[in-house]
């Protein structure tokens, strides 16, 4: 039994428990979540949160260690942002024809998410890098904490607003467009891509080829406009 | 092996972003000029098959990279406690609030040309 704790007390402070814990639960989130039809709270970016996140409270391992291993997935997150531009590519001839409806679609879409996050913050009363840190939260969590940074939010903050937002789209989007009576799958991942970010479009790939390929564009170009505009909003109204 | 000649790739064009976005004193993080750099790079087939095949990989298993950054809100739960309610209430409301909005705008916007409509669009066309 001794051995047992030692044994424990030295992996979990090694970098093997963070990356072992991150891969093997999301693996049976993704399991169960394929299991129960890929119901929307069945999200397995949320259940794998909620467990590790549990553990960790529950045995007061703190972040840090965990994130010691779970930084060689987290540091993926840069290439794949870079990635999106293959999607992109891959559906150039189709971006470049209708690139006046996207691109209003993007840039509309993504003030208001922002905006109105920005806003209710600011009514409730919010501390002002709490209302900073949301403006960039329909960005996917790496660009959302580089625009926090610029913005004088908090980078920490912005990312799990970012995750949270993105959560919400995934889960409640089929919800959503079915009472709009939005039956376009690509207009259906163009919206999540757009306002719920890298979880949005995860969702929209589970569901739905065209549903995918236009998250991926919406993602790829709310980087692009959200990293040029909300700086330069802040420089200009803040 | 060419997954992983994708991945240098890719990571390499993420270098040059970040590298550039602080020598020009750009207004945008690293790796959005990343995928710029890519856009560009992806006419040459030398660089589009591997990074093809990276990028599949990459945006296929998404959801997995958020788990780390996600697990990173039990460092807040002080400020997710004092804001609980409110912060919910901020976040799900503007999170509807933006998917509405794009998705109504983009239906007004292109109502019949998308995928769905192909066929007829592209009869429409000719």
């Amino acid at each position: 039994m001794n051995d047992f704790v030692q044994l424990w007390v030295y992996l979990s402070t090694t970098p093997l428990f963070g990356l072992a814990a991150t891969l093997t639960t999301y693996l049976v989130a993704a399991a169960l979540y394929d299991r129960l039809d890929r119901a929307p709270w069945a999200n397995p970016v949320l259940w794998s949160v909620l467990c590790i996140g549990g553990v960790l409270l529950a045995t007061n391992t703190p972040y840090p260690t965990y994130f010691a291993g779970a930084q060689f997935v987290h540091v993926l997150l840069g290439p794949a942002v870079v990635a999106l531009g293959w999607p992109l590519w891959q559906r150039r001839a189709e971006v470049k024809k209708r690139w006046l409806a996207i691109t209003l679609a993007a840039l509309i879409g993504g003030i208001a998410a922002g905006g109105s996050a920005v806003a209710l913050a600011w009514a409730l009363d919010m501390p002002t890098e709490v209302v900073r840190s949301l403006a960039a939260k329909s960005v996917t969590a790496p660009v959302a904490m580089g625009i926090a940074e610029r913005v004088g939010g908090v980078p920490a903050l912005a990312a799990v607003f970012a995750v949270i937002t993105g959560l919400v789209g995934a889960m409640s989007g089929k919800y959503l467009f079915d009472a709009l009576g939005i039956t376009s799958w690509a207009i259906r991942g163009f919206a999540l891509g757009t306002a719920a970010h890298g979880i949005g479009a995860a969702r929209a790939l589970q569901v739905h080829s065209d549903a995918g390929a236009y998250a991926g564009i919406a993602l790829g170009l709310q980087v692009v406009l959200s990293s040029i505009l909300i700086p330069l909003l802040f420089r200009w109204f803040a | 092996m060419n997954a992983l000649r994708g991945l240098a790739l890719l990571l390499l064009l993420q270098i040059a972003g970040e590298g550039l976005t602080r020598a020009l004193n750009l207004p945008f993080p690293g790796p959005v000029v990343g995928l710029v750099l890519l856009l560009v790079a992806l006419r040459w087939a030398c660089i589009r098959e591997p990074v093809a095949a990276i990028a599949e990989v990459l945006l296929a298993h998404l959801s997995l990279l958020f788990v780390p950054v996600g697990v990173g809100v039990i460092t807040h739960l002080a400020l997710v406690s004092q804001f609980g309610w409110q912060l919910l209430l901020v976040i799900v409301m503007s999170t509807w609030i933006g998917l509405a909005v794009t998705a109504v705008v983009l239906r007004r916007l292109m109502p019949v040309t998308l995928p769905d409509a192909a066929n007829r669009a592209g009869a429409r066309d000719e």
